[in-house]
């Protein structure tokens, strides 16, 4: 579907990443692989240092140190936050929402809207998208988006189809009305037949975690993973990503009636360095308007991974000026968004470690 | 320049690739041996398969690997 915004912004960026961070070289051996294989892979993919959580550090860990550290800046003032939209797959609670945990440990006021959306890597656009409509409401000035994931926690060390990409991370964008009249046009699709090629199998309702969900069995390519752990479909994850993505980005920017090269950057969610590299060939996009290297610095971290791409890249010239950017994200669901908006100036566009 | 079974045995060196059909569902190449396999047909022909031609029955063998590329030479 077709969807159409206009005074919305994003006022202010940060990235909360944990100081810990694993090399693929070391990690390597937890595979059952051979060496000259897997160091194939890394080149190929992108593969290289990822940021994960050490010990059992919760999303609202995360969110909580991010928020801390806007208020004792002066970047966001406490009482000014009306809205806190929490987008995760990794919350702390089956319930209470991670929206209300996060509340709570900071002591913000009780007159605010607090929602948690379970999604994942099209999951900062999904919260755009309700941060706009939230800004509807006249008591609603500022919103706190945040996108936190620690799927880690929940990824086999001995999966190397999963476990050398994955990242944990949080990033909160602050979203509030706009004078700039600039109508931002958005789409999004989804597909729950197809549901199965991202998921954790056991911990909810349907099959509960047990002594026998957590034990480890071999997917038939040498990767060992328990049903309480992430499984992806690599093959069916990348094929819909070529086959889905490219004709929603032209629909979007047919809609919008608006050329390729009138975006100044396509920012897209991070899952790996080929998958976006054939992206941006099938959409004849150069590569340096579509950022693909936060895999290799940080790891893929879900929703976060947008905002990552941003501060990253970006930071200095969204600070003094703006851009016309492309969003988009793709993955759990399976779900398909885009957004073309302008960005920036921003009043802060950094990144924080999280310590160990 | 590379033939598509010296770049195959680069993958797999144990593997026999000649006397495969079949090479997923005889075990030969698994599915991250594919964006190898995709990457270094990349970098060999000079070309860049799409993104909507890696998908399984363009690699099942050497002939279907061989009729891909045939879609990516030059007139």
């Amino acid at each position: 579907m077709n969807l159409l915004f206009s005074r919305r912004k994003i006022s202010g960026l940060l990235a909360v990443l944990p100081a810990h961070e694993r090399s693929f070289v070391e990690e390597m051996a937890n595979f059952n692989f051979p060496a000259a294989r897997s160091l194939k892979l890394k080149a190929v993919m992108g593969y290289d240092k990822h940021r994960i959580v050490n010990g059992p550090v919760c999303a609202s860990d995360l969110a909580c140190f991010g928020l801390e550290h806007l208020f004792a800046s002066g970047s966001l003032k406490r009482d000014d936050c009306d809205a806190l939209i929490v987008v995760t797959q990794s919350p702390d609670y089956l319930m209470p929402p991670t929206s209300s945990v996060i509340q709570g440990r900071l002591g913000l006021k009780h007159d605010m809207f607090c929602l948690d959306i379970n999604q994942g890597c099209a999951g900062f656009v999904m919260g755009l998208f309700q941060a706009f409509l939230l800004l509807d409401q006249p008591a609603i000035r500022k919103v706190a988006l945040i996108n936190v994931d620690v799927i880690s926690r929940r990824t086999s060390p001995r999966d190397r189809n999963s476990y050398p990409l994955v990242g944990d991370g949080a990033s909160i964008a602050i979203v509030e009305r706009s004078e700039d009249g600039t109508p931002i046009h958005a789409n999004l699709k989804m597909d729950g037949t197809r549901r199965e090629a991202l998921m954790i199998p056991a911990g909810g309702l349907r099959l509960p975690s047990t002594p026998e969900t957590a034990v480890l069995s071999d997917d038939g390519e040498n990767n060992f993973r328990s049903q309480d752990q992430l499984r992806m479909d690599g093959t069916a994850v990348f094929n819909f990503v070529q086959v889905e993505v490219p004709p929603m980005i032209r629909q979007l920017l047919e809609t919008a009636q608006t050329q390729m090269d009138d975006v100044d950057y396509f920012l897209f969610h991070q899952p790996n360095r080929f998958m976006l590299e054939k992206l941006a060939d099938q959409l004849k996009i150069p590569y340096e308007k579509m950022p693909s290297n936060v895999v290799e610095h940080y790891g893929n971290s879900s929703g976060v991974t947008i905002p990552v791409a941003i501060v990253h890249n970006l930071r200095q010239r969204l600070l003094a000026g703006s851009i016309r950017a492309c969003l988009a994200g793709f993955g759990v669901g399976l779900t398909w968004a885009s957004m073309l908006l302008p960005l920036g100036p921003l009043d802060f566009c950094d990144l924080i470690e999280f310590p160990s | 320049m590379p033939t598509i079974a010296e770049i195959l045995k680069d993958i797999r060196p144990e593997a026999d690739f000649t006397r495969s059909h079949d090479f997923l569902a005889d075990g030969m190449l698994d599915s991250f041996d594919l964006v190898t396999l995709f990457s270094d047909l990349d970098k060999a022909y000079g070309i860049s398969i799409s993104g909507l031609n890696i998908v399984p029955e363009n690699f099942q063998n050497i002939a279907a690997i061989q009729k891909l590329l045939e879609k990516y030479r030059q007139p």
